[in-house]
């Protein structure tokens, strides 16, 4: 499939060729190819749609710079776009002390994971991380956490008794700070956007601890369904920050966008494997490139 | 089993409500016009069919259309779902009576002299596979099967204690070392002990893994050897589970995963939210893997046979 596409976007861009401005119909079919290549990518059909009218306005009109390829040209336009919708906002965390985040998303998109990882980045840059888990429902949720706690000698916090969360993160908060920790990660159970008793729960813990930020684990390929838990997550919990996890498969991560395009919050971590030190602050180029097939496409510009 | 059946209908109950609000009106008494279509296509791929498959069944709608300028949405839905019926035909995976010389379906009594029927769960990281083994094991036991659950994953933090914590709430006998032993040991040591106490089944858990990994994908493929050492034919079963929010790359880990392991059939899971699970479609129409389960919850309860006839019109929203 992918192959076709990339021929088929060849075709487009090829039939630019001699062309002096652009205009609506000369870029229709190489705008229908992106669009093509942002689904495939998994970008939300309305997000797709919406992007690509947006680049077709800002390209309409525009004359073919001299000596570039009209089709590198639009390609440019398209990457630039994307670059600058996905990297709006800043990725870096709120710079109060002690700093406080909540981690939340999806059963299994690696809340817990990151928790670890976000606890051995900060420490590095000279924090004094406290890890908190706030998952009392999945079976050895709290042995996990642990254990990475106890491997990146982070504070640690847990009450293998209660199910009450909100007092949990009260309790922490209070551990922390008697341990002098400057940084407080809250791992929360998975939840689905449409478990009302489980997001309420979650916003009781925000009331709570209000924390500085409130990160949502996403699976990096996540599908169509991105949207959905972006805007739920969003309305009740006012995220400050995505995590996009899994990046070291092939995923092409389109649903990032999709979760940018409906929240505006900004992308601050990617997740690049199991272990705690695979994590990295976010590159919009790199994830730009990589929902648009870039690799591929710059080489058939070249051609074109 | 009337819970089941329950909550086989809830789980479903849900997936037909979201459907059913996303293609509001479309599907129902009304006319077909281009704008109820646009609506049809975006509904269609906001279910993950992907572009072929949503293609498909536009151009099905778009010719009857052609044909009766009066089609109303609920004559366009069954053309859907004929169609979706029509690419899912033969994707129903039936776990009893597989495996030869395995125990029909009822028959409880173990005889010691047969070999356990072998059940491999792999997929990437948090798909779900640690919960499947568990509710799997807790289905076949209420079936009467005996169960033996194998802690493969000695690689994730906790991974041996989560399924040992599932394993003492369900009461399922199971075989673990611990983290950082090596996989495929575990497997076999397990599958020796399923053998000689009798045991009908044996469930495999594994660590989660990308796809693209070769390492990962390495290890996988010994713990099969393994397995082979004592059974030629084991594992008998190398079910993918495929989380059912992802989109097309799940595609891409089926292929994967089926060239280095030689998968059997597929497990989806989390369909208990607004998630419609539409890659496998994708799936089922490059690899023509059976599915066998849906998981639509966290609780044991919530594995459910995989129909077509139920998944294609909850999707459409027809009864
Ligand atoms: N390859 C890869 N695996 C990851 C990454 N982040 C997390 N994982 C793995 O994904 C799986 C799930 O991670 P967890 O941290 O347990 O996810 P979670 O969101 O806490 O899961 P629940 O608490 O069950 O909702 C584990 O196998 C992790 O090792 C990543 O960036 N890359
Ligand atoms: N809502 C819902 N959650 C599920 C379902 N199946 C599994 N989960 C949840 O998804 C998360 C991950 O499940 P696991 O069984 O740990 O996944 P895994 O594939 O074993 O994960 P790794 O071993 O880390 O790769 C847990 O929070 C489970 O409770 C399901 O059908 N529905
Ligand atoms: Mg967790
Ligand atoms: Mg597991």
């Amino acid at each position: 499939m992918f192959e076709s596409l990339t021929e088929k976007l060849g075709q487009a861009l090829r039939n630019l060729r001699g062309v002096g401005t652009l205009s609506e119909e000369n870029m229709a079919e190489a705008l229908k190819e992106v669009r093509s290549a942002l689904l495939s990518a998994d970008v939300h059909f309305k997000v797709a749609r919406e992007f690509v009218e947006r680049v077709q306005q800002q390209a309409v009109g525009q004359q073919v710079t001299k000596g570039i390829a009209p089709g590198q040209q639009v390609i440019k336009i398209i990457h630039d776009e994307l670059v600058r919708l996905l990297g709006e906002g800043t990725t870096a965390l709120s710079g109060e002390r002690p700093l406080k985040v909540l981690m939340v998303g999806l059963h299994g998109s690696g809340k817990t994971t990151s928790t670890a990882k976000l606890g051995k980045l900060l420490k590095k840059r000279g924090y004094r991380p406290f890890v908190v888990a706030c998952d009392v429902y999945r079976p050895a949720a709290i042995d996990q956490l642990e254990i990475l706690a106890k491997q990146e000698e982070l504070g640690f916090y847990a009450d293998r008794v209660s199910k009450d969360v909100p007092a949990i993160g009260s309790a922490a908060l209070a551990e922390a700070q008697a341990a002098t920790a400057d940084c407080i990660i809250f791992d929360t159970a998975g939840r689905l956007q449409i478990d009302q008793d489980l997001i309420e729960e979650v916003k009781r813990l925000r009331a709570r601890v209000q924390p500085d930020e409130v990160l949502l684990v996403a699976d990096g390929a996540l599908g169509q369904e991105a949207v959905n838990v972006a805007k739920a997550f969003h309305d009740a919990l006012q995220l400050t920050g995505l995590v996009l996890t899994k990046m070291d498969g092939d995923a092409r991560g389109g649903a990032a966008l999709s979760i940018k395009t409906i929240t505006g919050v900004p992308i601050k971590f990617v997740g690049t494997g199991e272990k705690t030190a695979d994590f990295e602050p976010f590159h919009p180029d790199r994830l730009a490139s990589r929902i648009l097939g870039m690799g591929d496409v710059v080489s058939l510009v070249e051609k074109a | 089993m009337f819970g089941l059946f329950k909550k086989f209908k809830d789980g479903l109950a849900k997936t037909v409500s979201t459907i059913a609000a996303k293609t509001h009106g479309l599907f129902g008494g009304r006319k077909i016009d281009a704008a109820s279509l646009e609506e049809l296509e975006e509904a269609l791929y906001a279910a993950d069919f992907g572009v072929e498959t949503t293609e498909e069944i536009l151009a099905e709608i778009k010719a009857a259309y052609a044909k009766d300028k009066t089609l109303q949405g609920q004559a366009a839905a069954a053309i859907g779902a004929a169609v979706l019926k029509r690419v899912l035909a033969g994707s129903e995976g039936a776990l009893d009576g597989a495996g030869a010389g395995g125990p029909g379906p009822g028959s409880a009594s173990p005889a010691t002299s047969k070999e356990p029927i072998v059940i491999a769960m792999i997929g990437v990281n948090g798909s779900g596979k640690t919960t499947t083994a568990a509710k799997l094991g807790w289905r076949l036991k209420e079936d009467g099967k005996t169960v033996t659950l194998a802690a493969c994953d000695t690689f994730r933090a906790a991974a041996v204690e989560q399924l040992k914590t599932w394993a003492t709430r369900l009461d399922l006998e199971i075989v673990a070392s611990h983290t950082g032993a090596d996989s495929a040991a575990v497997a076999f040591d397990a599958w020796q002990a399923a053998k000689s106490r009798g045991r009908d089944y044996l469930i495999v858990d594994t660590a989660g893994r990308l796809h693209t990994k070769h390492n990962l994908m390495e290890e996988l493929a010994k713990i099969r050897r393994v397995l082979q050492k004592n059974d030629p034919t084991a594992p008998q079963h190398r079910w993918l589970v495929v989380d059912g929010s992802l989109g097309s790359n799940s595609i891409e880990q089926a292929r994967a995963f089926h060239k280095s392991f030689g998968l059997t059939g597929l497990v989806v899971t989390k369909l208990d939210g607004t998630s419609r699970g539409g890659a496998i479609v994708g799936i089922y129409r490059q690899l023509k893997l059976p599915i066998y389960f849906l998981g639509l919850g966290e609780q044991a309860e919530d594995l459910q046979p995989f129909s077509v006839e139920n998944y294609v019109n909850a999707l459409f929203g027809l009864d």
